[in-house]
């Protein structure tokens, strides 16, 4: 097939989008909604990576600052939330081998997401609203520096990204309990508690294992929705209290900002973003490494019934781990600081080491392994987080947190690695490996554009880590502007490995747009043909 | 003597050493992990062990950093301390207001920095002629905000907001404003 012809088409035309079941057709949705948003939030990144090299003069500070807003957003809700939501709605009824609970709300889940990710990005992008997504007290009210009208779209705009959310959460319990038409009756809490790690924690004190009812993907898939859950109701609940004084002043009355305590926001804040950022991901992803590393071996994970309970102990560590963001918060209480702050912070390292030695030790039992693009992205994500989690519980420290916080060591080794090798490698793991399932076989155009996606991906990953990490020990802070050039040298490096990660993400894309071609693109938004309620066709 | 400095320097090398580690441990585990030679799966004793190491890594950070880091342990029980000099500091509408055109210190003594923000949450940084920090913390509204310091060589440095409060506060820099002097030995 000539060029063009694979481009329409895809690879020797194998992706027939007709042959697709409606819930593949939701998945791929999804996945096509997060990688867009990707490029958004990578484009974004490249132009804050030059910024910071020298000021571009089609961008002013106000609207680099507003790109500062929106990136990180765009880039955990539009595109990760998008990519682990059609993977997590397609992986727990495949594996609990029941249909989904309701595909109107996986499709009603996408559009949230995706219409609510251009809502907030379109606002800040035309009106400059930048309070940052922390958001500290009364910044977001402050409406001498931000436009009223594009804060309140803007939080509207996260608002249906949380409704998008909430119909995940629900989705994802509903299809774990529920009895599907014709079946026996479901035992809903006996399935719950499995699901929560609860009957995996229970095993570790009986002789007599109980057997699992839900497998243990899926029991960290709801573990994660819980923290998810929760996440939404804070978000939800501060977005409401911020349009509460936009709504005032929209009127003509301007509400006492010294209404809301802003140290207690801040811990209210935190508690809700953390069980994003130390619960949700970190749960999410050594769930998705565990299936990854079963699919891969064929066999069962090792010390199963370990990590079946650590699951219930994040579920602690998660809720109670946020005070180290407030390291540098004088009036916070030292107690909290030293309990919340830095021991409870110290145990994700238990957890997250865990969940690293336990999938290591799977793949291992089942040597010799072929060196596919999913093991490859598995090793790739596996070590993003043996790298970012450590410089996390570095920052997490009393001492050495008064000369780190806010500097570019929490945003690069810690941030970014976390994110961008760790996570994100680990999805594109995911979405190799579930590639040929959801596609109904269709091959991937080049496995040279893949290897190139993974050198670039990781090298530009690290990379771009690394040297925001060196500027931040040299006393660089994050969301500043240096104008001078006075961290030059790290911030070229930072942008030419970021440029790398942007060129291994354009490599992918096409890799995937050419594997299933631009028709096969837009058939996936077409309504399905097949009428049926299972994963994937009949045989 | 121990100061940021040295801090961030001993940092940066056990970091950057055990960044090294990693790298090649999960290099050589994609490597053997492809090879063709079957063995045992690994022993459930190796997995308590290494639970056990990181339980004790975790702890032991904070322990050693307390008891290493001249400024932890001050901090967390500044109540107990008496300054012998106070500086307050007020912050509004993105300015700093000092109490004086140059903050002026003796070597070692123990000063603290009391500073008060009357609208959105700021940051309190104190630099180096490089960049580089000395310390910081946040400024956060209808709260106290103070922290003591000892300054233990001579130099001049910058005052430095280092929490984000729009774009108006990205240029909240007031340069040279503290003067450390008697300790005979320069900053470096």
């Amino acid at each position: 097939m000539s060029f063009k012809e694979t481009f329409m088409k895809g690879e020797q035309g194998l992706f027939k989008p007709d042959s697709l079941t409606p819930m593949q057709k939701i998945v791929l949705r999804f996945v096509v909604v997060g990688l867009v948003f990707y490029l958004f939030a990578i484009v974004e990144g490249m132009i804050m990576r030059m910024y910071q090299i020298t000021p571009l003069p089609f961008v002013s500070e106000e609207q680099f600052f507003a790109i500062l807003t929106a990136h990180p957003l765009v880039g955990i809700f539009g595109s990760t939330y998008s990519l682990v939501c059609g993977a997590f709605l397609f992986l727990v009824p495949y594996l609990m081998k029941k249909p989904l609970w309701s595909m109107k709300a996986a499709n009603l889940t996408w559009i949230f997401i995706a219409v609510g990710t251009l809502v907030f990005w379109a606002a800040g992008f035309i009106s400059h609203y930048a309070p940052l997504y922390t958001l500290y007290w009364p910044l977001p009210a402050d409406f001498s520096q931000f436009s009223l009208w594009g804060g309140t779209i803007f939080v509207v705009g996260i608002a249906l990204v949380m409704v998008g959310s909430a119909l995940f959460v629900i989705n994802v319990f509903k299809t774990i309990t529920y009895t599907p038409e014709g079946w026996e009756k479901q035992p809903a809490g006996a399935l719950l508690g499995s699901a929560i790690g609860y009957s995996g924690f229970k095993n570790l004190f009986r002789r007599r294992k109980e057997e699992h009812l839900v497998p243990l993907p899926v029991a960290a898939i709801a573990r994660g929705s819980v923290d998810m859950a929760l996440n939404t109701t804070v978000i939800l609940f501060t977005g409401v209290l911020i349009l509460v004084y936009m709504v005032a002043a929209i009127f003509g009355t301007d509400l006492s900002q010294t209404a809301v305590d802003a140290l207690l926001y801040k811990n209210w804040f935190w508690w809700g973003l953390d069980l994003i950022a130390d619960g949700l991901v970190l749960i999410f992803v050594a769930g998705t490494w565990y299936l990854l590393a079963m699919m891969i071996t064929g066999r069962k994970l090792f010390m199963q019934n370990i990590a079946r309970a650590a699951l219930l102990v994040e579920l602690v560590v998660s809720w109670t781990v946020w005070s180290h963001h407030l390291l540098s918060d004088q009036a916070q209480p030292a107690i909290l600081k030293v309990v919340s702050g830095e021991l409870v912070t110290a145990f994700e390292l238990i957890t997250q080491g865990l969940a690293f030695f336990i999938t290591l030790a799977t793949l291992w039992a089942a040597r010799p392994l072929k060196m596919t693009n999913e093991l490859k992205f598995l090793l790739g994500g596996l070590l993003g987080f043996a790298l970012a989690v450590p410089a996390g519980i570095m920052q997490a420290d009393v001492g050495l947190n008064r000369i780190l916080h806010n500097t570019q060591w929490i945003v690069g080794p810690h941030v970014h690695v976390a994110v961008l090798v760790g996570l994100t490698m680990t999805l594109y793991a995911a979405i190799y490996i579930l590639f040929p399932i959801v596609t109904n076989g269709a091959k991937l155009y080049s496995q040279k554009l893949a290897n190139f996606h993974f050198w670039g991906h990781l090298l530009g990953g690290i990379g771009m880590g690394a040297f925001m990490g060196m500027a931040g020990l040299q006393g660089m802070l994050r969301r500043s502007l240096y104008v001078e050039g006075e961290f030059g040298i790290y911030m070229i490096l930072a942008g030419l490995s970021g440029a790398l990660l942007l060129a291994a993400f354009l490599a992918f894309f096409l890799n995937i747009v050419m594997s299933i071609g631009l028709q096969g693109v837009i058939g996936i938004f077409m309504p399905a043909k097949l009428k049926t309620s299972d994963m994937v066709p009949a045989e | 003597m121990v100061d940021s400095a040295v801090v961030l320097w001993g940092q940066t090398l056990a970091y950057t050493l055990y960044c090294l580690v990693m790298i090649s441990l999960v290099g050589w585990f994609g490597y053997r992990v492809t090879r063709a030679t079957e063995g045992p799966g690994v022993r459930p004793a190796y997995f308590y062990t290494f639970v056990g190491f990181l339980a004790v890594l975790g702890v032991s950070l904070h322990i050693i950093t307390y008891n290493t880091i001249p400024w932890t342990a001050m901090d967390l029980h500044r109540g107990d301390y008496t300054p012998d000099k106070t500086f307050e500091i007020r912050v509004a509408n993105h300015e700093f207001q000092l109490p004086a055109e140059r903050l002026e210190i003796d070597c070692s003594e123990l000063v603290l920095f009391d500073v008060t923000s009357e609208d959105l949450t700021y940051g309190f940084g104190v630099f180096r002629p490089d960049h580089s920090m000395v310390f910081q913390m946040q400024v956060v509204p209808g709260h106290r905000n103070d922290i003591l310091w000892r300054f233990e060589e001579d130099g001049i440095y910058t005052i430095r907001s280092t929490e984000y409060s729009g774009p108006r506060g990205v240029f909240m820099i007031m340069e040279d404003v503290v003067e450390v002097t008697g300790c005979g030995v320069a900053d470096a």
